[in-house]
């Protein structure tokens, strides 16, 4: 029998996966993209789960939001990808240092 | 949903429809006459301020709508009403620097206008949705305008790390957010509030949602230790941009916390006041330590945003009404000192070159005296020297620490003022006393240096009469 626990264990492993993504990750933005999807996709998951265990839809409702919301960063996430990659004609984070002090 | 409940939203309706319509017109409208865009930008601005003070709700009235999801108070209007007046000079000042730099474009105003709308959705927020929608309008429309120029290396930089951390925040407070539904069982501020007050809830999993979502608001402040991204984003971005982040989207931030720590989480506040000092004594030390180690003016005043950053949290620790309206009062104080700094700069910014070192302040007062003595007043005022508007602003929020009985941590704020003034005093004199580099004589247009003008007054103005400011503030926490 699968309980809220389960939902909630999945939701932070996801999560932590999502922001250990971010921060270890040397080599490629669009990673970086994947790692912010996978955020708020376990998220989602947490908002699903405890709206069913609470027989509440109002986190079901929240989760439509959150992947709108999702779809539109991610749209000018890529767009700023687009730029970078023009002005330096790579997109690896470790060439992301010109601003520093 | 009734006809009252969308009066009340009347504000936020007519902001979303202009910024369409300046979206729709600026196709139309050719290079040379762009200003016409910038016209109907600036009226936006001031058809709202007479909508939102139309309706302006006595001290104490709170009226819902939309189900509770949207409320109007007035602490929402004076903010703002302070929005648009801000925001309106910001425009005037980037038109000067968006004209020099090629980059005079409707997407700047459009952008501007539907950040507002952010700003406003979540000053009027009452449950957590529209809080997180709010919060993205805000921040997408920012990453967008931070690569405004298309072809510049820092820009685009700046905008990809700030997408990154903003993403990331966002991620951190939704987490928060979702762990804070479970244990309350609602989105509703005044239900969580009022859940938490009769005692339920899972301790467990608000805690763990508290810590997450004060480290969102942490990142969205831009308070130490998350705070990495703020220097970058302000020295990478284009100068009207840097402008304009460093104003208006700091009384969203302010509205950002106090609707969910006061409204909401107010009964965890034994809780997340001890986080909120840590983050204002980090932001007050390094903020102010490392400013004095910059040699460009962008990010000196990245890190000061970060110090001024940690006062304000000292007056949202408190958890008082006299504690939330001294951190408005900061506020509104930063908001419009840092926008007449940000302008001198813009003003400096001659030959398409951005005058971001130190080193060009050099002999300021001889090529324009009056530039110069604008220039001091605002720097007086950010390091908080007496008579200025930052002087009473630090004053009140070390007031209502003290009450709350943090005198260490007031003790270090006072001390950390100290260190600050010696960055702001020293390009005081290079202004006055050190020989120029250059003789060129610097110099706007009318509009520019009328509303700078205005802008010192009132830095001044609403120094030596506070208590007016201060007043109106208050009435916002009764």
């Amino acid at each position: 029998m699968l309980t809220l626990a389960h939902f909630l264990t999945l939701g932070a492993v996801l999560f932590c996966i999502g922001v250990a993504g971010i921060f270890l990750n040397r080599k490629n933005v669009l990673i970086l993209l994947m790692c912010i999807e996978l955020m708020l996709l376990a998220v989602n998951m947490n908002f699903v789960a405890f709206s069913r265990f609470l027989d509440n839809y109002d986190g079901q409702v929240f989760v439509f939001f959150i992947l709108t919301v999702a779809a539109a960063e991610a749209a000018i996430g890529l767009a700023i990808l687009v730029v970078l990659f023009r002005n330096r004609g790579s997109i690896d984070v470790e060439d992301l240092a010109d601003l520093k002090g | 949903m009734t006809i009252n409940e969308l009066q009340l939203a009347l504000p936020e309706i007519f902001v979303l429809s202009m910024a369409c319509v300046v979206l729709l017109a600026d196709l139309f409208i050719s290079d040379e006459r762009r200003g016409l865009t910038h016209l109907l930008a600036v009226l936006t601005l001031v058809f709202a301020t007479i909508l939102t003070l139309r309706v302006m709700l006595p001290p104490g009235e709170v009226l819902y709508a939309f189900s509770g999801t949207f409320i109007r108070d007035r602490f929402g209007d004076v903010l703002k009403v302070f929005s648009y007046i801000i925001l309106a000079g910001v425009f005037v000042y980037a038109k000067h620097y968006l004209r020099q730099f090629n980059l005079f474009k409707g997407e700047f105003y459009t952008l501007s206008l539907f950040a507002l709308l952010g700003i406003m959705v979540m000053i009027s927020a009452g449950n957590m949705i529209t809080i997180y929608l709010g919060l993205e309008l805000l921040a997408l429309s920012t990453y967008a305008l931070v690569a405004l120029d298309r072809d510049s290396r820092f820009g685009s930089e700046a905008a990809m790390k700030y997408f990154i951390l903003g993403s990331l925040a966002s991620g951190l407070l939704l987490y928060g957010m979702s762990l804070i539904y479970g244990a309350t069982g609602s989105l509703d501020l005044a239900t969580i509030s009022a859940a938490l007050g009769d005692g339920m809830g899972d301790s467990m999993l608000l805690t763990f949602g508290l810590v997450f979502v004060v480290i969102g608001i942490a990142f969205k402040l831009g308070a130490v230790p998350f705070h990495m991204w703020v220097p970058d984003v302000y020295h990478g971005a284009p100068l009207a941009i840097t402008l304009f982040i460093s104003s208006v989207p700091k009384l969203a931030g302010l509205a950002l916390a106090i609707r969910l720590l006061d409204n909401g989480l107010i009964g965890l506040h034994g809780d997340w006041q001890g986080m909120l000092v840590v983050l204002a004594a980090l932001s007050l030390v390094l903020g102010n330590v490392i400013a004095i180690a910059q040699t460009n003016i962008k990010r000196m005043l990245a890190y000061s945003t970060i110090s001024h950053m940690g006062f304000m949290l000292m007056g949202i620790l408190a958890g008082t009404p006299e504690g939330y309206a001294a951190a408005m009062f900061y506020a509104i104080a930063y908001a419009i000192t840092s926008a007449g700094a940000f302008a001198v700069v813009i003003m400096m910014s001659i030959d398409g070159r951005e005058a971001d070192q130190i080193d060009d302040y050099k002999g300021l007062a001889r090529r324009n005296p009056w530039q110069a003595f604008l220039m001091l007043m605002m720097l007086f005022s950010l390091a908080g020297i007496p008579v200025f508007i930052g002087f009473f602003a630090k004053w009140q929020v070390i007031a209502a620490a003290l009450q709350a009985g943090f005198v260490g941590l007031s003790v270090l704020a006072v001390l950390a003022a100290v260190a600050g003034a010696f960055y702001y005093l020293r390009i005081v004199k290079l202004m006055y006393f050190d020989e120029p580099d250059q003789e060129a004589p610097v110099s706007a247009p009318v509009d520019f240096r009328a509303v700078l003008t205005i802008n010192g007054v009132a830095v001044l103005a609403l120094g030596v009469f506070s208590g007016g400011l201060i007043s109106l503030c208050v009435s916002a926490f009764v």
